[in-house]
């Protein structure tokens, strides 16, 4: 390379950097860089009234898992917060296998429409993407309420005598996040499906493959990135779902977002919510590192 | 050719189950539109048409506020990131790729990576020490957290729009004695023009959808219409609401389709 070039090549560099770096400001200030006080705030001493005390403490991690029994002042395993973490844990892993059920032949539907339609309903799928979660949970909360459209219709039929009691509990909060989450799912798949090639099945027929064995030896493996993106997608938010919960849980049913909520505007222990703040970006991190390494492995094979 | 491999895809039973789930999509939100029309304030009984609990939010001070505050947010956030979305896409795009670009994509969609509510409480902190510090209680606040987190909506847009964008034009009013400002000017922002339009169109349209980050950084009396409807939802439930979403949603699905319509590829 020629000096100029190489003059060339760091100017455009530089200015690569300089265009760049109102966007690194706003989200340094606004958005990453807090996080560290997030960090910071996890290993100090909770405050009386919420707040902390500038006292190094590890408290706020240990306070996790385990917490210390007033009357004998033992740290015994905390039976309330593992409740809650195999709540949001269960739930989350139940919405993302479950929009998964629907999400795949909806998918699979869409992309094998004629092109011209192809557009229109994906917008259909865009559309819920969009609109207002709070919303779309309360929309959810129309429905399963005592007199709500399900329990209207169910009752008309006479297929039921008494209204059905679904809200407020994991059932609701599961039935409303495989709602407001099932388009992070169908899109990501579809995706996968509309490179896939269709000429792989006429193979697989011809070969005499029966469509289930089609399905799960042909289609599957080869959409998998598309599956694993959608549940990633899907898992990451469910894990860390507020509104949701909060809506259609009423309150005692928490999950990890809610808890997290709850030591810091209750005031009841900052350092502990910060240290399950974290906890959750530990977990969100690892799941997309997972996902990153999967894509590019992937990427490498073909 | 085409019927064939059509018929191959089909698999048994999707195509119904794809369509109930697009009933299933759709029909809570018809409800709740439905109900915002219902004359009897009891929420499941229909009590024939009607537009008065439109004319009661509409008569709802605090419904007022919060969708002139919503609003003004929704604009400055919008215009923020996508000022600032803009000069990354320039810097990121159409360039030998540099060190510390990835660093740069990272950064971009680290909103779109991190749990709402870590940043949410994150925001609440660290504006906390600054509310204390300086006395300070304004909107501002609310608009610099929209404005990042609406960062990576503006930017993939006006990205796309970027590396389709024909090189040949700059060149040649380059070539035509034109200054690297004027053609940046006339040639580059003119065709820019539609993704930087989308961009900002799906930052307002996220902005005006926050519930999370707003209801931690707000401060006393500074509810936004979700932040609003959010406390509404732990009392007694009126149709007042459901006129308010269905406000919301047109809104949401007149921009939507606009922004769909901009950047449609032409066949």
């Amino acid at each position: 390379m020629s000096a100029a070039e190489e003059n060339a090549v760091r100017r455009s560099a530089r200015n690569g950097w300089l265009l760049s770096a109102p966007a690194l400001v706003l989200l340094l200030a606004a958005a990453a860089g807090p996080l560290l006080i997030v960090l910071v705030y996890s290993f100090l001493s909770p405050g009386q009234h919420g707040n902390v005390v500038w006292d190094f403490s590890t408290g706020g991690w240990t306070g996790i898992l385990w917490s210390k029994d007033i009357f004998t002042d033992e740290w015994v395993l905390a039976d309330a917060h593992l409740t809650i973490f195999w709540r949001s844990v269960s739930l989350s892993l139940m919405t993302t296998a479950f929009t998964f059920i629907l999400g795949f032949p909806t998918a699979w539907f869409i992309a094998t429409r004629p092109p011209r339609q192809r557009a229109l309903w994906l917008f259909l799928i865009t559309i819920p993407f969009w609109t207002n979660l709070l919303i779309r949970t309360y929309a959810i909360n129309e429905v399963l309420r005592k007199e709500g459209l399900i329990n209207a219709v169910l009752l008309k039929l006479g297929v039921i005598e008494a209204p059905l009691d679904m809200l407020y509990g994991p059932f609701a909060i599961f039935v409303g996040m495989t709602y407001v989450y099932l388009p992070l799912m169908v899109l990501p798949l579809f995706a996968a499906i509309d490179r896939f090639d269709m000429k792989l099945l006429e193979a697989g027929y011809d070969l005499y493959a029966s469509r289930g064995q089609v399905l799960r030896r042909v289609i599957l493996p080869i959409v998998k990135p598309g599956i694993i993106a959608g549940s990633i997608l899907v898992f990451v938010p469910s894990l860390g779902a507020y509104v949701t919960p909060r809506v259609l849980g009423g309150g005692k049913q928490m999950m990890i977002g809610n808890f997290i909520e709850l030591q810091f505007l209750a005031g009841k222990n900052w350092p502990l919510g910060a240290a399950l703040s974290m906890m959750l970006l530990i977990i969100v991190t690892v799941a997309l590192l997972v996902y990153v390494r999967y894509a590019n492995r992937d990427a490498g094979h073909g | 050719m085409a019927e064939r491999s059509f018929h191959v895809a089909r698999l048994p039973g999707f195509a119904t189950m794809a369509v109930l789930v697009f009933i299933a999509l759709y029909l809570p939100i018809f409800t709740l539109v439905a109900y915002s029309f219902n004359a009897s304030n009891a929420v499941g009984v229909w009590g024939g048409f009607s537009l008065d609990w439109y004319a009661k939010a509409w008569a709802n001070q605090q419904v007022k506020d919060a969708t002139v505050r919503s609003l003004m947010i929704a604009c400055f956030a919008a215009l923020i990131s996508t000022v600032v979305a803009t000069m990354a896409a320039l810097g990121t795009t159409r360039r030998q790729a540099f060190r510390g670009q990835t660093f740069i994509y990272v950064m971009i969609n680290q909103p779109l990576m991190v749990p709402e509510i870590v940043t949410a409480v994150a925001l609440m902190i660290l504006f906390g020490l600054v509310k204390q510090a300086t006395g300070i209680h304004g909107l501002g606040y609310l608009v610099l957290a929209h404005a990042a987190f609406c960062v990576p909506f503006a930017y993939l847009p006006i990205r796309a729009r970027l590396e389709g964008m024909d090189l040949t034009l700059e060149t040649a009013a380059a070539d035509l004695y034109a200054t690297p400002w004027q053609t940046f000017r006339r040639v580059t922002l003119p065709l820019l023009a539609p993704g930087m339009i989308a961009g900002a169109m799906l930052a307002f349209v996220i902005s005006l959808d926050d519930v999370v980050i707003t209801e931690f950084v707000k401060s006393g009396g500074q509810d936004t219409l979700p932040t609003y409807m959010l406390g509404q939802l732990r009392r007694q439930l009126t149709p007042e609401i459901n006129a308010v979403s269905t406000m919301l949603l047109a809104v949401t699905v007149v921009l939507l389709t606009a922004f769909f319509l901009l950047t449609r590829k032409k066949d």
